[in-house]
């Protein structure tokens, strides 16, 4: 008895297993309602396409969350990095300069943060919105607001490199997910990962265990920046564009995928696997909900019902007494509408 | 372990850490003025004193947690430079710290708890994670005795009692061969049979021949186990007794006296 409910524990800790089976239950339910569309391999590989802009985006997220920290200011470096990068493409025609200088911006924004929030003292959420306010707002100005077509970009190596195909399969999928091994390892097996897990648990803690707080967290803000512009290139690439808004709609999305995962939203715990499976989730839903025909006006309302269900997934199988209370709770109320009714 | 450490182990000196006139100030308010204070080789000191009396303060700058804005430190009879003391070169000159309730990481798995700063690394840098709880797993069984609780080393301190994550602390400041390990109140909120427990490991400090900075709020505590009793009133030293040289009563007396000749608004 003892054994076996000890085994189940091990298998439930295995970091993004339940997760993973509100995805499979997901795609299996799509593959019920569309078939035509979700047993064919097709529409996997546009989702291999679409979504590791997404996914570099909430594995570096994660890191900063597990730190008990936000930025809120990576949207506007996915507009200043693809600008950046578009700038060198088209004006100076250098893909190389392009990269270097994209993914220093990224770097650059990173750095002002980690020195407003781990040395001025100002908390991330506000250093970040003005920084998001500042950078996107001068990516306009330099843009002119006007949009950038790279028409011919399917000709660079650069482009080969990271957004090419290899026959039906997106490269930058295989980008996507050296990062986020390269993020795991980071986060568990090195120092700075641990330190990480230590500020977000509680800084006091961390300062007195001999960890530099303020050089740790300045690290991890540079470290999310260059993700981010990362994730800009990617982006930028693929779309063989760039306008000055491209950041929008990731905010929101890449924050839904991180707390899907199984991150703690009070920081300390954090699961870069949970983070991978929450951005296929995020970054499946709507295209699988239009090709069920469903209308795309249900997207957010679905999202939002997945993100409470695994919100309160983690947390019965984490604090497993809430679960037992919610179970009692649900109960007793069940006994009494019967109780009533009869 | 670390070379301050093996070199100064057969010198001789005599005392493990000496302050001298050290100043410390926030912002407007002077926590600590001119004091000075020492621990000898294998002295436990009792630290005393009011809320505010500036313990914590004088552990924490003992510790490496903060900078004194002025005063002299040695460790081992050696001058420190103050600019480059820190928390990590105090683990390296073996002076540990049990800060009261802020020694460990609540959502952290043991391992990573007796490991944190002083992390067993590979070639590359990876944290060795078999070996840690390797050695967490000997250390629970063997150091506090945790079997059969159903504790392991991937158990969160969150599953532990408050004995139980002193025990965590302490033994992380022992597998460390800390000279001298520093506790800030470690019976606080703890149970009576705990208590005991804590008690008797300090003692053991001393008995393998350890140095102890001892700070507690309940006097007949620290008036049993302590060489030395140092008492701290509003960031001056304002007495230092001998084992024997005060009994806990006039102990108990003196400190109400300091307490209520304090001016309103700073008890």
């Amino acid at each position: 008895m003892a054994t076996a409910s000890s085994s189940a524990s091990r298998v439930l800790r295995i970091e993004g297993l339940p997760i993973l089976a509100v995805l499979l239950a997901l795609v299996v339910a799509f593959m019920v309602a569309a078939p035509d569309v979700f047993l064919g391999y097709r529409i996997y590989m546009s989702f291999l396409a679409t979504v590791p802009p997404l996914l570099v985006l909430a594995v570096a997220l994660t890191l900063v969350i597990a730190a008990g920290e936000i930025d809120l200011s990576f949207p506007s470096v996915i507009a200043l990095s693809g600008w950046v990068l578009a700038y060198c493409i088209r004006d100076l025609g250098s893909p190389l300069l392009g990269l270097a200088l994209a993914l220093a911006s990224g770097a650059l924004v990173g750095y002002v943060n980690g020195i407003l929030i781990a040395r001025v003292g100002i908390p991330s959420i506000i250093a970040t919105l003005a920084t998001q306010f500042l950078w996107g707002g001068l990516t306009t100005v330099f843009s002119q607001g006007l949009s950038y077509s790279l028409g011919n970009a399917d000709e660079l190596w650069l482009w080969r490199l990271l957004v090419g195909r290899i026959g039906p399969f997106p490269v930058q999928a295989l980008w996507a997910a050296a990062v986020a091994v390269a993020l795991w390892l980071v986060l568990n097996r090195r120092r700075f990962g641990e330190h990480l897990l230590f500020i977000g648990d509680n800084a006091k803690v961390a300062e007195v265990v001999g960890i530099n707080v303020a050089r740790e967290k300045i690290r991890m803000f540079v470290l999310m920046g260059i993700m981010a512009a990362l994730a800009s290139v990617l982006l930028t690439l693929e779309n063989k564009n760039f306008f000055n808004t491209q950041g929008g709609g990731y905010l929101l999305e890449v924050m839904a995928a991180v707390f899907i995962g199984g991150t703690s939203v009070f920081g300390g715990k954090a699961s870069v696997v949970g983070s991978v499976v929450g951005s296929f989730l995020i970054g499946m839903v709507e295209a699988g909900l239009v090709a069920t025909g469903l209308q795309g006006f249900w997207v957010r309302a679905v999202v939002g019902i997945v993100f409470l269900s695994a919100v309160v997934g983690h947390l019965v199988i984490e604090e497993p007494e809430r679960g037992r209370a919610l179970v009692r709770l649900i109960a007793t109320k069940a006994r009494l509408s019967r109780r009533t009714n009869s | 372990m670390t070379q301050p450490a093996q070199a100064t182990a057969t010198q001789s000196w005599r005392h493990i850490v000496r302050l001298h006139k050290v100043d410390m100030t926030f912002g407007k308010v002077q926590a600590l003025s001119q004091v000075d204070f020492e621990v000898g080789r294998n002295e436990i000191v009792g630290l005393v004193g009011d809320n505010g009396a500036g313990k914590s303060t004088l552990i924490k700058i003992v510790s490496g947690v903060l900078r004194p804005t002025a005063g002299k430190i040695w460790v081992r009879d050696a001058l420190i430079d103050l600019d480059d003391y820190s928390v990590r070169m105090a683990h390296e000159l073996r002076i540990e710290t049990v800060h009261q309730g802020l020694s460990l990481g609540e959502k952290q798995p043991l391992w990573r708890n007796l490991f944190v700063g002083r992390q067993i690394t590979g070639r590359f840098g990876f944290i060795d994670v078999k070996k840690e709880k390797q050695v967490a797993h000997q250390l629970l069984r063997q150091a506090i005795g945790f079997r059969g609780h159903g504790i392991n080393a991937d158990s969160t301190v969150r599953d532990l009692s408050g004995g139980e994550r002193q025990g965590i602390a302490i033994a992380r400041a022992m597998y460390f061969q800390a000279d001298l390990i520093v506790l800030d109140e470690p019976t606080t909120a703890l149970a009576v049979s705990e208590v005991r427990k804590v008690l008797a490991f300090v003692e053991g400090v001393k008995a393998a021949g350890h140095a102890c900075i001892y700070i507690e709020h309940n006097l007949a505590h620290v008036h049993e186990v302590a060489d030395r009793l140092v008492i701290l009133d509003r960031g001056k030293v304002v007495g230092e007794f001998a084992k024997g040289e005060i009994t806990l009563t006039e102990l108990t007396k003196r400190m109400i006296a300091l307490h209520e000749g304090q001016p309103r608004g700073h008890g």
